[in-house]
C-alpha cells in the first residue's frame, strides 16, 4: 500500500534532512548535542522508508491502515519529543538568566548602612541613629 | 540591642510611590536597612529609592516579582541579616505594621509572619469579585493542607527569619508570583507561618499582583500546589 513514488520522496527527504543537520554542525550553527534527536529522527525514518518489511510489521503492531501513516506517526512522535526537549532547555536557560540578572543587580549595591558615605546626589533623607 | 533587619522592597516602575514607602519604613524602623530591588524599571524608581535613603539593586531587565524578592533574600543571606521583611513599593502596605509583625516573629515561635488583610475581618479591604474568589479558594486550600488558618495567601507583606530567606534562595522558590504554594511549601518544610491582621490601602498598581490574568493565576496556583504536594518534603531549618 505504499508506492515507489512516495518511498522515493521519503528517502530523499530523510537524506536531505541528514545533509542539512551535518552541514549545520559543520558550520557550528548547531551544537553536536542538539543534533542527536534530529539525526535519530532522520535515520529512523530513512530505515522505515528503505526496509519495507519492518515498516509493514510496525504498521500492524501500531494498528495502522496505511504504511505512510506509520511514517507520519513516527515523525510526529519525534517532533513532540523535540518540542518537549526545547521547553525544558528554555526553562533551564530562563533559570540561568534570572540568576545572572540577580547577580548583576547585587554587584551594584552599595551596603545599606546608614553610616556609609553616599553620593552627594543621593542625600540621606533622615539619617538613622 | 539592635537586631540586623533588612526590609526588601521589590519595585517595578514605582516612581512617585517608592520614595514614600522607603521613608515610611526608615521612619518606623530606624534600625532597619532598606533594599529596593529595581526590577528593570523604565522610570526613576532607582533614583527615587536611593534619594530616600535605600540601598538599591538595579536589575538590568524585568524578571518579575518573585525573582526580584529572591534577589533581596540573597542579599540578606550574604550580608548576614537576622530578619528579612518585605513590603510592596506601591504604598498599599504601611510600615507601621512591620513593627507588629517583627514583634510577633520574635515573641511567638514562628519563622514567617504574614500581614493579612482579612484576619481582622474589619471589611476595610474590598477586592474585586474575581480576586475575592481566588484568595478565598487558595486560602481555604492552604488552610486545609497546612491545618493552619491562612486567610490571605496573596499577601506580599511578610517578615521572616534568615533561615527562611536562605531556604528561598534555592530553586524551591517560585519566581513569578509566590502565593499559597509557597506557604504550603514552608509548612511542608517544617517552617511555622503565622498571620497577623493588617490594613492595606487599595493597590494603585496593576503591574505587580493584579496584572496577571486570573485564569493563568488559578491554573498556575493549582498546578504549583499540586506539584508541591508531589515533591518530597524539602528540609529547612526552622526556629528552635
Amino acid at each position: 500500500v505504499i508506492d515507489a513514488h512516495s518511498r522515493i520522496v521519503a528517502i530523499v527527504s530523510c537524506l536531505g534532512l541528514l545533509a542539512i543537520i551535518v552541514d549545520l554542525v559543520r558550520r557550528r550553527r548547531m551544537k553536536e548535542e542538539y543534533s542527536v534527536l534530529w539525526v535519530a529522527t532522520a535515520v529512523v525514518l530513512l530505515v522505515m522508508a528503505i526496509w519495507l518489511q519492518l515498516l509493514r510489521w510496525l504498521t500492524k503492531v501500531l494498528g495502522g491502515v496505511t504504511l505512510s501513516s506509520t511514517i507520519f506517526f513516527l515523525a510526529l512522535l519525534f517532533v513532540f519529543g523535540m518540542l518537549l526537549h526545547f521547553s525544558m532547555r528554555v526553562s533551564a536557560l530562563e533559570r540561568r538568566l534570572t540568576a545572572l540578572v540577580q547577580e548583576i543587580g547585587l554587584l551594584g549595591v552599595r551596603p545599606a548602612d546608614p553610616t556609609d558615605e553616599r553620593d552627594a546626589e543621593a542625600p540621606v533623607a533622615d539619617p538613622a541613629d | 540591642v539592635s537586631e540586623r533587619l533588612l526590609i526588601v522592597v521589590p519595585a517595578y516602575n514605582e516612581a512617585g510611590r517608592v520614595g514614600r514607602v522607603v521613608r515610611d519604613v526608615r521612619e518606623t524602623l530606624p534600625q532597619a536597612d532598606v533594599l529596593v530591588i529595581d526590577d528593570g524599571s523604565a522610570d526613576a524608581t532607582a533614583r527615587e529609592a536611593a534619594d530616600a535613603g535605600a540601598a538599591v539593586a538595579s536589575l538590568p531587565i524585568n524578571v518579575g516579582y518573585g525573582t526580584a524578592l529572591q534577589t533581596g533574600y540573597k542579599y540578606a543571606v550574604r550580608h548576614g541579616y537576622e530578619f528579612v521583611g518585605q513590603i510592596d513599593a506601591d504604598g498599599q502596605h504601611q510600615a507601621r505594621y512591620l513593627a507588629d509583625m517583627l514583634a510577633a516573629l520574635r515573641e511567638q515561635r514562628c519563622d514567617v509572619v504574614v500581614g493579612s488583610r482579612f484576619l481582622g475581618n474589619d471589611g476595610h479591604y474590598r477586592p474585586s469579585a474575581a480576586r475575592k474568589v481566588g484568595i478565598a479558594l487558595f486560602g481555604r486550600l492552604a488552610t486545609a493542607i497546612t491545618r493552619r488558618r491562612i486567610t490571605d495567601p496573596t499577601s506580599g507583606f511578610q517578615i521572616m527569619r534568615l533561615a527562611v530567606a536562605r531556604f528561598f534562595c534555592s530553586d524551591v522558590y517560585p519566581t513569578d508570583y509566590p502565593d499559597a504554594d509557597i506557604l504550603i511549601l514552608l509548612h511542608r518544610s517544617g517552617f511555622h507561618v503565622r498571620e497577623v491582621p493588617v490594613q492595606m490601602r487599595p493597590s494603585t498598581n496593576v503591574s505587580m499582583h493584579g496584572g496577571h490574568r486570573s485564569f493563568y493565576y488559578v491554573y498556575k496556583m493549582l498546578l504549583s500546589i499540586f506539584v508541591t504536594m508531589l515533591r518530597p518534603r524539602a528540609r529547612g531549618e526552622a526556629a528552635p
